[in-house]
């Protein structure tokens, strides 16, 4: 591996971001995948770092799950975007910024489109004023959420209290990084590092203290292709690009997955349940699987958030062995209670993955 | 007293044109912006189809043009038309009055990393076709360390719409062949493999070429693209190709990958093309007047093009166009 050859890479896909004043939209799965994620985001950039972020509750998904899916066409999806576009303007930002790969991508897609065919953007501010009276608007700037922490990484690490790192070895922790599929791979200058060699995840986990782990299978799919998931039959083809993931990052024995889109913690997550049940065969060390966190719980980590205010215990692979890792200390009472110390449940535990 | 020519590129097409033109009684000045003649040919081994030295023909060419005036390491770095046909600034600042320009300034290979998704540049094992030249002039390559599985990827850069080359480079083809061959002559236990869109044999021989391949060295001729690189643990190529014959996706581990790096039209005489109007095609290369009865021809006055500048060509083309441009500014300067 020549480091020089993907700093080149990274030095030439960079991108500026404004400061601050952000248009936040919400993705329309990840609160109820990862219900921490969003409201940590928010907190880390409002409290701890003192950027103005917006949020408006009248915006929507961006349908780019239906719009993927071929249940509706190319004009519809534009048209809603539209409208979050027209919400921001309304609200008196021009800096948006949304919490899902998809969304970014189908965003990102729009505006090409409406940039190299003017009549199309034309039609859809008919449409806009059509359907919902709104005036039509674009953004000044467009990101998304891992963009933000990945360009204040610097300024989360100064306030870091755990850093990736193995407290009983000293080293650096493996990390290994997952970045959506609709973050570069259709528009490579869109995101930091381009198509091939993504910088916006390794740059976090380098500023944070770990070892990023770049294994043969890095570029491959999680397994949440939306066809491979969406049509029950498919199934299958999602769990093999997952289990052909685990099999290739295997020999690096990493201690975590960091991952910047809605599907891509889940699957790499809930398979490897389901690839234990059916072979027997679990990544992580002594029975364990390896976490796969979003950017924003791995921020909180660092930061010193508690585990559970996190939302880790929402992980079907124990997170504990990688709190013990980090020094990271946690209440084992507390993984399932909700606000307030109310009881809600305790989940049945697989027994052919380990969990605690 | 012998009319000037200026011929703008020192590569096998500026030296054949020059050596036509003075055995014509003309007196051709070439400018050369490398430290000697001989261009990219100079720096190959051996040629296809036949496995003949490069050097043989290099040194008969650099012979050729002994008596010719050259100027090394120097650039045009102005040309103005006058009453008197072209008036030339060089970068070593002398000035050159001459009756007619030649523009054979050939290409520049395609810079590989362009393709990221091959990793050169990232991968240590990933080479180009123009280092694997090197390797086999010089026997030494710290990359090329007793492969047992080596694969070729056809087509680096042509016939490529993300990278906005949509043309065929035409000689990498018979290239990748020949050094697939030539592999196995130096590894004859390594497995060589060739990763092609289609194989274009188009010259005499060439057919021969790609049989023998197969046949005598057990090369492996695979139909599909690479769309993938990356490193295991140990340092080796993983890679993910389709064949297509098959109908189904395949994954190699390597010890050595050769990218066949197309040509381009090279970008340092961009400057002064402009000066002179002459145009580019939609592929980036030299426009001529016409592709079948002018081609040496561009579409100004006194100014000829020959060699690469103005498409992919193969060293036999290059010396064939050489040739008869000389013959086209011969006519030009008897009918003035």
């Amino acid at each position: 591996m020549i480091v020089e050859g993907k700093k080149k890479i990274w030095a030439d896909y960079q991108k500026d971001i404004p400061d601050d004043h952000y248009f936040y939209v919400r993705s329309c799965i990840r609160q109820a995948f990862w219900p921490g994620s969003e409201v940590t985001f928010l907190d880390i950039t409002r409290n701890k770092l003192g950027k103005d972020f917006y949020e408006n509750p009248y915006h929507t998904t961006c349908g780019g799950i239906a719009y993927h899916s071929d249940t509706i066409p190319q004009e519809t999806a534009m048209t809603i975007i539209a409208r979050q576009f027209a919400l921001m303007h309304e609200s008196g930002y021009e800096n948006y910024v949304c919490s899902c790969i998809t969304s970014f991508g189908c965003y990102t897609e729009t505006l090409e489109t409406w940039h190299e065919y003017p009549e199309l953007e034309a039609k859809i501010r008919q449409y806009l004023w059509d359907s919902c009276k709104k005036e039509f608007a674009k953004p000044k700037y467009l990101a998304h959420a891992s963009d933000i922490i990945y360009k204040f990484r610097f300024e989360i690490a100064k306030q870091m209290k755990y850093p990736l790192v193995n407290v009983k070895t000293g080293k650096p922790l493996k990390v290994v990084e997952h970045i959506g599929c609709h973050y570069s791979k259709m528009f490579p200058s869109k995101g930091f590092g381009g198509a091939e060699y993504p910088y916006v995840l390794v740059g976090m986990i380098e500023a944070w203290g770990g070892e990023v782990v770049d294994y043969p299978e890095r570029r491959h799919c999680c397994g949440f292709g939306f066809r491979q998931y969406f049509v029950q039959a498919d199934r299958g083809y999602s769990m093999s690009n997952t289990h052909k993931k685990f099999e290739s990052m295997e020999p690096y024995e990493p201690d975590l997955i960091i991952t910047n889109c809605p599907g891509c913690p889940y699957f790499l997550d809930r398979w490897q349940y389901v690839i234990a049940e059916q072979t027997g065969k679990t990544y992580g060390k002594d029975g364990y699987g390896i976490p796969a966190l979003t950017y924003e719980e791995v921020a909180g980590l660092v930061m010193g958030y508690d585990p559970w205010d996190l939302g880790l215990q929402m992980h079907q692979v124990a997170i504990e062995p990688l709190l013990e890792k980090m020094g990271i200390p946690y209440d084992p009472k507390r993984k399932y209670q909700g606000l307030n110390g109310k009881d809600l449940g305790q989940p049945m535990c697989p027994s052919c993955i380990k969990s605690v | 007293m012998k009319e000037n020519i200026l011929i703008i590129g020192g590569g096998a097409a500026g030296m054949e044109a020059a050596t036509q033109l003075k055995k014509l009684g003309l007196n051709p000045i070439i400018v050369e912006k490398s430290e000697r003649l001989g261009g990219h040919i100079a720096q190959w081994d051996r040629l296809f189809p036949a496995f003949h030295p490069a050097k043989d023909v290099v040194e008969q060419m650099l012979n050729n043009v002994k008596d010719v005036d050259a100027r090394l390491n120097t650039e045009v770095t102005d040309i103005q038309r006058d009453n008197n046909g072209f008036h030339a600034v060089l970068s070593n600042k002398e000035t050159i009055d001459a009756k007619a320009v030649i523009l054979a300034t050939g290409f520049d290979l395609f810079k590989a990393e362009r393709k990221q998704e091959y990793g050169y540049g990232i991968y240590n094992n990933v080479i180009t076709s123009l280092e694997i030249e090197k390797f086999f002039k010089e026997g030494k390559d710290p990359r090329i360390n007793n492969p047992k599985k080596i694969g070729f990827v056809h087509c680096v850069g042509a016939r490529d719409v993300k990278v906005g080359n949509t043309y065929c480079s035409k000689v990498c083809c018979t290239t990748a062949l020949k050094q697939a061959c030539e592999m196995k002559e130096v590894f004859p236990d390594a497995e060589v493999y060739t990763f092609y869109m289609d194989l274009r044999m188009f010259g005499p021989g060439y057919e021969d070429l790609y049989l023998k391949t197969q046949k005598d060295f057990d090369v492996k001729c695979i139909r599909g693209r690479v769309c993938e690189v990356s490193e295991d643990m140990n340092g080796r190529l993983v890679i993910k190709a389709e064949d297509t014959l098959f109908g189904k996706p395949l994954r190699m581990t390597l010890d050595l990958l050769v990218l066949m790096c197309s040509m381009e039209k090279a970008k340092s005489i961009d400057k002064i093309q402009q000066k002179l109007g002459i145009a580019n095609n939609s592929d980036g290369f030299m426009q001529n007047k016409d592709m079948y009865l002018g081609m040496n021809d561009s579409k100004q006055d006194g100014v000829f093009v020959a060699g690469t500048c103005t498409a992919p060509k193969s060293l036999p083309d290059t010396i064939g166009e050489a040739r008869s441009v000389a013959v086209e500014v011969f006519n030009y300067i008897n009918n003035k």
